[in-house]
């Protein structure tokens, strides 16, 4: 809503939760918000929805937030937008936030879109960089645009609150503070079950072997360098050797080679592992966008010209058939170096991360 | 049934270049397309259509040479394009333009009704996802984001089932219609054109509305005025050095790049696992 923006103050976090589990995105914003709050010298606060989840108030305040707003109802017990941006959006008018920040989760992301027009507010998705001016009380929201092409800063001058979503793993959290307590403060939303026109009927997990790489803290991606399964295979035992999980380019997964699940890219996950090797993978922006915040890239490619290059912090020009064995081997031989025990004898991790 | 479809004509982000004066985009350097998710959320009309009769429209927000993203909707199968085009749309953000569609949606529901709304996952060139949610909102019907999969549409008792991917896997969720739906890319496969569509949508000259056409509307909600966003400034994204390439032959390489991955050898030896 246009209005007057020093009735706003304080910097709010959404703290999504699922079963009661707090996501590690909301966590990890808190440490943004922190950041923002004390340049501000205002509150960092938690808005934690629900049922049955008051408990999760002390992670919330180890983790960094001041205060933390909680509404606590069974019609809350799943994530739907028509109550969560009634929830919301009653909070935002109540108390007057003026930054929010949201994970770019499915329902993060949906929910803030929808608070955004329910509260007249700018958001701006995606955020991978933040900052305020201290001054202005302005909040730097900033994030690549036009498939990666180019950054931009989002400004929102007269409207509040400047609301962002952030993808999960682009912040670092803080080492929790064991015994770090705040303020709680409770509300109550007014929706009947039966005023409402959705129902989650079921929620289906994928089984246990689903990817993900958006969690992933090592990845070996395959390219079309890989040529066929035969070369993806190699790929993939090199992951396994690694303990990453198996991710690939979009012409190898259009090759049949693997599942779009496997997909890094723009029209495929966004990853922030530690570590990141790409073999056989050219490097094409929209790959890149998706891979090029992990900590440590690691291309193989016989191209020495190969965009990847240009991203990666270290190259290897080679046939990916002949160093990719190398190096399975080497990975198989250091690590089976370490005293034997559950953690060394996992393989899940080629398919799997929790 | 009547499904809308809103959709977006955009730079094919593939291959647009920015110009390194200004940090602006030549937007003259890339082609501009359907936005491909859109092409998706169309295909789902089309095949809803084969199903429980009725018709498809779409509709869009854009200068005139948009009506060319219209003509590639009728080619997927839509019956009607309709175009929303006027200077004082120019310079929206996805706010302001949920308020455009919006109003333009209310036009429509009062001579043909509309019984679903079915957008793309999000445009390719904003990466938001942010203005299909907002134009439910304004109509006051449930959004539905992150369909791969819509079943059970009632059309007499105005219910249907869709399931909405999420982290874990999917929810299945009932909802009413009207109702909004943003759809993956997984829902389909944009299939090939049929023939007498190519022809039909050759010729095809989409609906045009200016902001006159359009009903009760408040001026200062459209185009740049109605956003409350801004872009600050534009940089090219930090080019890296490259990379620092590994010498030798392949069995020296091994070595060396073992070294500089056994610096983290922990992370190694912990992976696979959830911290
Ligand atoms: C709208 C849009 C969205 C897209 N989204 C994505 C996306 O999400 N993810 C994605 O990955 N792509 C995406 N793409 C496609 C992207 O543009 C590239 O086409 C794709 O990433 C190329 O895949 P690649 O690197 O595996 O294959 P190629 O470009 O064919 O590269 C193969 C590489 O392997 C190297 N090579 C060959 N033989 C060997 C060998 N023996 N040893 C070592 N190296 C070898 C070659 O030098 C080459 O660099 C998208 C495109 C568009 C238009």
């Amino acid at each position: 809503m246009r209005v007057n923006i020093d009735d706003y103050r304080g910097v709010w976090v959404f703290m999504e939760q699922k079963e009661g589990q707090l996501l590690d995105v909301g966590l990890e914003l808190l440490a943004a918000g922190q950041d923002l709050a004390r340049k501000l010298e205002v509150d960092v606060c938690g808005v934690l929805l629900g049922d049955g989840v008051k408990p999760l108030t002390n992670q919330i305040f180890e983790a960094g937030a001041d205060k933390v707003y909680v509404i606590d109802d069974p019609i809350l017990k799943f994530y739907r937008t028509e109550t969560y941006m009634k929830a919301v959006g009653d909070l935002v008018r109540k108390y007057k936030p003026e930054i929010f920040l949201y994970g770019a989760t499915s329902n993060g992301k949906d929910l803030a879109s929808a608070v955004a027009t329910d509260v007249l507010c700018g958001l701006t998705a995606d955020t991978t960089l933040m900052d305020v001016n201290v001054e202005k009380r302005l909040f730097e929201a900033s994030r690549p645009a036009f498939g990666g092409n180019i950054m931009a800063t989002i400004l929102c001058k007269k409207h509040r609150p400047q609301m962002a979503t952030v993808r999960p793993k682009v912040i670092k959290r803080l080492p929790p503070e064991p015994g770090r307590t705040g303020e709680v403060v409770e509300e109550v939303i007014t929706l009947k079950e039966e005023d409402l026109k959705t129902k989650v009927l079921e929620i289906v997990k994928s089984s246990k072997k689903a990817v993900n790489l958006e969690e992933a803290d090592i990845i070996v991606a395959a390219g079309k360098g890989v040529k066929d399964a035969k070369g993806f295979a190699m790929v993939a035992e090199l992951a396994e050797a690694m303990n990453a999980t198996l991710g690939a380019s979009r012409d190898v997964v259009e090759a049949g080679l693997c599942g779009h699940e496997r997909q890094v890219g723009q029209t495929g996950a966004t990853v922030t592992p530690k570590v990141y090797v790409a073999v056989g993978i050219s490097g094409a922006i929209q790959h890149l966008v998706g891979m090029q915040n992990a900590e440590l890239i690691v291309a193989i490619n016989s191209d020495r010209e190969a965009p990847i290059f240009q991203a990666a912090h270290y190259g290897i020009e080679a046939d990916a058939f002949t160093v990719v064995p190398m190096l399975t081997e080497a990975f198989r031989k250091e690590l089976s170096r370490e005293p034997a025990g559950e953690e060394t004898e996992e393989t899940e991790g080629v398919t799997s991360r929790g | 049934m009547h499904i809308l479809v809103c959709i977006k004509q955009v730079p094919d982000t593939k291959i647009i270049k920015v110009n390194p004066k200004t940090n602006t985009l030549d937007r003259s350097s890339a082609p501009a397309i359907l936005n491909p998710y859109d092409a998706h959320a169309v295909e789902e009309a089309v095949r809803l259509r084969k199903i429980y009769g009725g018709k498809v429209t779409v509709l869009s927000m854009g200068p005139p040479q948009a009506r060319n993203a219209i003509r590639k909707c009728v080619e997927i199968g839509a019956d009607e394009g309709i175009l929303i085009s006027d200077r004082r749309f120019a310079g929206a953000d996805t706010l302001a333009t949920s308020y455009a569609l919006f109003k333009a949606v209310e036009k429509i529901q009062k001579t043909d009704g509309v019984d679903l709304i079915l957008c793309g996952k999000h445009a390719i060139d904003g990466d938001t996802g942010q203005t299909g949610p907002g134009v439910a909102r304004r109509l006051g019907i449930p959004p539905l984001t992150c369909v791969i999969r819509v079943e059970d549409v009632d059309v007499e008792n105005r219910t249907l089932k869709v399931h909405r991917k999420v982290e874990e896997g999917y929810e299945v969720i009932a909802s009413t219609l009207p109702s909004l739906l943003t759809v993956e890319k997984e829902i389909n496969e944009v299939s090939w054109a049929p023939l007498p569509n190519m022809i039909r949508a050759a010729r095809y000259e989409p609906s045009v509305w200016n902001v006159d056409d359009l009903d009760d509307v408040d001026i200062k909600q459209l185009g740049l005025k109605g956003s409350p966003t801004i872009v600050g400034k534009m940089w090219p994204p930090e080019k890296s050095k490259g990379a620092k390439m590994i010498s030798g032959d392949p069995a020296d390489q091994t070595v060396a790049v073992m070294k500089i991955f056994m610096k983290e050898q922990e992370l190694f030896t912990k992976a696979g696992r959830k911290n």
